[in-house]
Formats: structure tokens, C-alpha cells, sequence
């Protein structure tokens, strides 16, 4: 529990209250087969003993390197994905077990995804009336009417006109398909939005455009994002919270804030480093801090703390205890021996 | 909600401005408009209607019935009475051809229906929930596929006397496979796309997924191996007849003509009379080969006009 504020019962009350999401050491592993039985000879830890709480209608962003788990937690806490262990409580309802069945009647509509890569996103073989309007038919039952004045509504907030209506998929740009994509998400009304990777395959100008559209439709609809992300300055433009991943490990979770100005982690300080600064800003000049080696595998990963082999304050105890998430300033956490 | 307007109404009307208000094309449209501009495909669509049609209307273009002997005209070269000759019996080539061509069509798409329809329902449930499932699935149609398929077939005709219905169950029963696996493959590869992802956490349930999601972006391959499948069994169909095993005398297909010409001494003397037969199952079989190369291009999404 890293959200309870022992001095202070009151305020823990209040954030409870405002907590849409909890998730809670969850793990997932993925089965490694080999062989004509197909034994699992080992595990792939892709998410690894994960705590952390989204309060309702802030951004949380999720950062780290290609493979370190962050989309698995995403499309895990969606539950495309069946958790290994721990639990995953949304809107006060434990739903790391729950079946199709019940996940479709009151969860599925509450947590949407957009997706990274909007060419493969939407169907090749559907018009946007019928990507847009599918999502209503599921979950309600407005006449015809009703539904396309929804529809045309939605497309006109993303940006979009309801002339497209009987357009196909790949008649769009890519940006424009990232709006359909939103639009499709909006149409059921959704608490919680995980972008995973939304912006990445756009061109940078189309980036901005889509954050912003992002930004305005958080703020008109009070929706709460997980931003998950590789592209750090995108996260700090949009992020409230910042939680920095490494091989399925949450590392260190704090505020925009405090995270990027004073990252406490050696792996946030080193991966922090590794974004250019304009020359103008006068920010604390860092220097670039290198990391020896690559990232080792996650189906055997080091013993003790995972960042151990790679880190530039390695100790003796690194090697042997993992270290735990520690809360080291009101709303700053780190996962790190040296705390 | 102005920003967000002013932002890219300015990019997305001139993106789309060249005909923003013509009526959109229907997915069905779009395809067919590709195809006719594949001229392979269009020239085997045309040969396919002529056989098709002649084969139907086979009463009414002929004045003789295929079962007619009249052996004062055996061997006869073709002229303006018989068209295309006559065989040993005296019998119009002409008209058995287009008899036979009903015969071997009719197997051909009855076959092909029964065993894509078949396939492309096991091949979805393999590829679409995986796991055990798919392994039984797949064990049983690898074990299928093992066995020589020529031989069983001729076994099980020498068994059950050949005949029209039985030639039918027989390519049925293996003519599922190949289309289960192509589907399983096809699903394999869509079912993590993330239209796929999207819409499971959109709530949409697993039947709806396998068959108005992924199974629509599958029907090219499925159509195409199903159009060539057709040529295919036109010719197992005739290599079965050619052994005797096939449909069987006097109801004509273009295989057991093909067998009856098989005497040397005819085929030097009478070079029509092998000649028409083959030359109709390679026509048919090509123009359904021409024809399954341009739906595969048409069904493309990727390849554009």
C-alpha cells in the first residue's frame, strides 16, 4: 500500500476515496514452451511485483525501455491479459479474475485502450460508422437516430467531420486514424484511458496535436489516462505522476515534479540524462550518465535488485535483496538500496 | 473544442478535399472495380460464364443427348453435324462435353463449398483460442494429411460404388484440410492485431470477433484457395474417372471421356476426340486459376488501383 499516509488519516480517507485504480504486486509471467509437449521450461517476468494506485482524473505516465513491461502492465490492468498473481482493483471491484462474462458487463465499458500503431488498429473492413458505432450497439440500445447523433457528436470533439462517416480506414492519415481511434474509445464513456504508445508511430507535429487533443478531451471529461510511453519528453508534457519501469520493475514513481528534477534512482538519473535539454532553458546542466551492457533478459533476470549488473552504485547488498518501493518524500517512491 | 478545430480542419479538408462529397465506395465496390482491371482474370471470367452458361443450357445448344449411340457415325471428324466429332460409340463430342461439364462443375463447387466451409470453421476455432484446442485440431489434420491421399480415395471408391454423391463426401473429407490450416495461419497473424485487441476491451464477444472481425479480413486467401480449389478437384476429378474410378459411363465428365479416347489407335486417328475433353480442363482449370490470381489482388487492401 504506497498510497496510505500514516501521519495523516484524514488525508488517506480522501485518497482512497479518489482512487480509481489499485493495483497490487502484480506479476505476470508469460510460459516459455519448448518441445512437442510443450513444457514450460521458464517464465518470461514481464511485469514483476507491480504496486501502484491512479487517482481519479490525473495522468499517470508509465516509462521505460522496449521490453520492459510497461504495455504488459497496460494490457494486463485491461485485462487482455490474465495476471499471474497479485490484484488489480478498479473502481472498488477486483477484476484480476474475472471472467469474460463479467468483465463485459460493467468493466470492458470503464477501461478502454488506445493503440500505438493506428494503421492496424482499426479494421481494414469496417467504415468508421461501423467502427464507431459497434461499441454502442454492445453496450446500449439507442434507435438509430440516437446513435449517429452520438457519433457525429464524438468525431466533431476529436476533430473529425461526420461526412467520413462511410469512409474506410485506410482513406485516413495516420493522425486522423489516432482520432478515430480516441473517438472510438469516447464512445463509451470510459473512467480510465490507457494510451499505450498513442502518439509514438505519429510525426512530431501530429504528436502534438493528438496530446493536446488528449489534454483537452482529460479536461472536458474528466477522464484518467495511463500515458505509457518510451518517449520521455511526450510523458512529461502530459503526465501529473511519472513512474519509471525496468525489466518488469517499477523503479521509481513520483510526481512530474519531483521526478524530473531530482530522480532519485540511478536508473532514472541515467535514462533522465539521456534527454536533450534546449540550450535556452536553464535547467540543472546533467551530464550524460552511461550505462555499461544491455538490458539482460527477462526470463532470467539478475538476483537481488534487477538493476544491480548495470548500475553505477552497485553494493554488496544490491546483489542479494531485492529492494522494496519506498516512500522517501510525500508522493515520491523509489525502489533503491541507497534510500 | 475550437482549438482542437481550427488546428486540423485546415489539414483535413485539403487531405480529403478532391471529392469530399462523392459517394463513398462500398468495400464490395472496391473490390470488384480491382478485379476488372486484372486482364488475365477478366478473360478467365469471361471462358468461365461461356462453360458455365453452355453447360447449363446444354439442352438447348445441342439437338443430340449424351447418352445417343449411333455407330454408323463412330470416329467421326468434326464437320457442321458434330461440331467437335464423335467418339467410338458414335456419340457427339460436342454435346458430351457440355453434359460432362455439368457433372465435373457440379462436383467441383459442391465440393469446394462442403470443404472450405469445413476448414475455415476449424481453422478459426484453432487459430482463434489456440492452446490445446488448436493442438487437437492440427494433430488431426496433420494425421489426414498423411495419408496418401490418391490411394485412399481410389480404396474407398473400389468400396462404396462410385457415383456422384460419394465423389462428393470423399473430396469433402479431404479437401477441408489445406483450408483449415490456411485460416488457422490467417488467424494467428489477425487475432493479436489491434483491431482485434481493441475490440475484446470493447466488449465484443468471441463469436462476433472470429466471424465480423477477423474472419472478413481472412476471405481473400479463403476465396482464392477456394477458386483454385475448384480447378483442383475439376482435375482429381478427371485423374479419378481416367483410372475408372471416377463418375462413371455413360454419364459423361470430361475425365472419363479423356479415358475412353485413351486407345492408341484412337488417338492417332481420331485426334479429336482426346483433344476436346483435355483442351476443356485445362480451359476451365486456368480460367479458374487466372480468376483466384485477381481476387487475391483485388481482396488486397494494400494493393491500390
Amino acid at each position: 500500500m504506497i498510497t496510505k499516509n500514516a501521519d495523516n488519516p484524514t488525508k488517506t480517507t480522501e485518497v482512497e476515496q479518489n482512487t480509481l485504480l489499485e493495483i497490487k504486486n502484480l506479476k505476470k509471467y508469460f510460459p516459455i514452451k519448448h518441445g512437442i509437449l510443450q513444457r514450460t521450461v521458464g517464465h518470461i517476468k514481464a511485469v514483476d511485483d507491480i504496486s501502484l494506485t491512479v487517482k481519479k482524473g490525473e495522468t499517470l505516465g508509465l516509462v521505460g525501455e522496449s521490453g520492459c513491461g510497461k504495455s504488459t502492465i497496460g494490457r494486463t490492468i485491461i485485462r487482455l491479459y490474465e495476471p499471474t498473481e497479485g490484484e488489480i482493483t478498479f473502481k472498488n471491484q477486483n477484476i484480476s479474475h474475472m471472467k469474460e462474462r463479467e468483465l463485459r458487463q460493467d468493466v470492458r465499458k470503464n477501461i478502454q485502450m488506445i493503440f500505438q500503431d493506428p494503421f492496424a488498429s482499426l479494421n481494414p473492413r469496417k467504415t468508421l460508422r461501423m467502427i464507431l458505432g459497434e461499441p454502442l450497439k454492445i453496450h446500449y440500445n439507442h434507435s438509430r437516430k440516437k446513435q449517429e447523433e452520438i457519433i457525429g457528436e464524438l468525431l466533431e470533439k476529436v476533430g473529425l467531420s461526420s461526412k467520413f462517416l462511410n469512409r474506410y480506414p485506410h482513406e485516413f492519415s495516420g493522425g486522423q486514424r489516432q482520432r478515430i481511434g480516441i473517438a472510438r474509445v469516447l464512445t463509451l464513456n470510459p473512467d480510465l484511458v490507457i494510451a499505450d504508445e498513442a502518439v509514438s508511430a505519429l510525426d512530431v507535429s501530429i504528436q502534438a496535436q493528438i496530446t493536446n487533443l488528449m489534454q483537452d478531451l482529460q479536461a472536458e471529461l474528466g477522464l484518467t489516462y495511463i500515458f505509457i510511453s518510451h518517449d520521455l519528453s511526450v510523458v512529461r508534457h502530459i503526465s501529473d505522476r511519472v513512474g519509471i519501469m525496468y525489466l518488469g520493475k517499477l523503479m521509481e514513481l513520483g510526481t512530474k515534479a519531483d521526478l524530473f528534477q531530482e530522480p532519485l534512482h540511478p536508473y532514472s538519473q541515467a535514462l533522465l540524462s539521456a534527454v536533450p535539454t534546449p540550450k535556452k532553458q536553464k535547467t540543472v546542466q546533467r551530464e550524460r550518465i552511461l550505462l555499461k551492457g544491455d538490458i539482460p533478459s527477462p526470463a532470467n533476470p539478475p538476483k537481488g535488485c534487477v538493476f544491480h549488473t548495470r548500475c553505477p552504485h552497485v553494493m554488496d547488498r544490491c546483489k542479494q535483496e531485492v529492494p522494496s518501493l519506498l516512500q522517501v518524500k510525500k508522493d515520491h517512491f523509489v525502489a533503491c538500496h541507497l534510500y | 473544442m475550437t482549438k482542437i478545430n481550427t488546428v486540423n480542419e485546415s489539414s483535413t479538408e485539403a487531405l480529403l478535399n478532391p471529392n469530399l462529397n462523392r459517394k463513398p465506395d462500398t468495400m464490395f465496390k472496391i473490390i470488384v472495380s480491382k478485379f476488372f482491371k486484372n486482364k488475365l482474370a477478366v478473360i478467365g471470367l469471361i471462358f468461365l460464364t461461356i462453360i458455365i452458361l453452355s453447360a447449363i443450357f446444354a439442352p438447348l445448344l445441342t439437338p443430340y443427348t449424351p447418352e445417343e449411340q449411333s455407330l454408323r457415325d463412330r470416329l467421326l471428324p468434326p464437320s457442321s453435324d458434330h461440331l467437335l466429332g464423335t467418339d467410338k460409340f458414335g456419340r457427339d463430342i460436342f454435346t458430351r462435353i457440355l453434359y460432362g461439364g455439368q457433372i465435373s462443375l457440379l462436383v467441383g463447387f459442391i465440393s469446394i463449398l462442403g470443404s472450405v466451409t469445413i476448414g475455415a470453421i476449424v481453422g478459426s476455432i484453432a487459430g482463434y483460442f489456440g492452446g490445446i484446442i488448436d493442438s487437437i485440431l492440427m494433430r488431426i489434420v496433420d494425421t489426414l494429411l498423411a495419408v496418401p491421399t490418391l490411394f485412399l480415395l481410389i480404396t474407398l471408391v473400389t468400396i462404396f460404388t462410385p457415383g456422384i454423391d460419394k465423389l462428393i463426401y470423399i473430396f469433402i473429407l479431404f479437401g477441408w484440410l489445406g483450408t483449415a490450416r490456411l485460416v488457422r495461419a490467417e488467424f494467428l497473424s489477425l487475432r493479436t492485431r489491434e483491431f482485434v485487441l481493441s475490440a475484446r476491451t470493447m466488449g465484443v464477444k468471441n463469436r462476433s470477433i472470429i466471424f465480423s472481425h477477423i474472419l472478413p479480413n481472412a476471405m481473400g486467401p479463403i476465396i482464392v484457395s477456394a477458386t483454385l480449389g475448384v480447378g483442383g478437384i475439376i482435375l482429381t476429378e478427371a485423374a479419378l474417372s481416367y483410372l475408372g474410378l471416377g463418375i462413371q459411363p455413360p454419364i459423361p465428365s470430361w475425365g472419363n471421356m479423356l479415358q475412353d479416347a485413351q486407345n492408341y489407335t484412337i488417338m492417332l486417328k481420331a485426334w479429336w476426340y482426346p483433344t476436346f475433353p483435355g483442351l476443356m480442363i485445362l480451359i476451365t482449370v486456368l480460367s479458374f486459376n487466372f480468376i483466384g490470381d485477381g481476387l487475391r489482388d483485388a481482396f488486397d487492401p494494400k494493393i491500390n488501383e
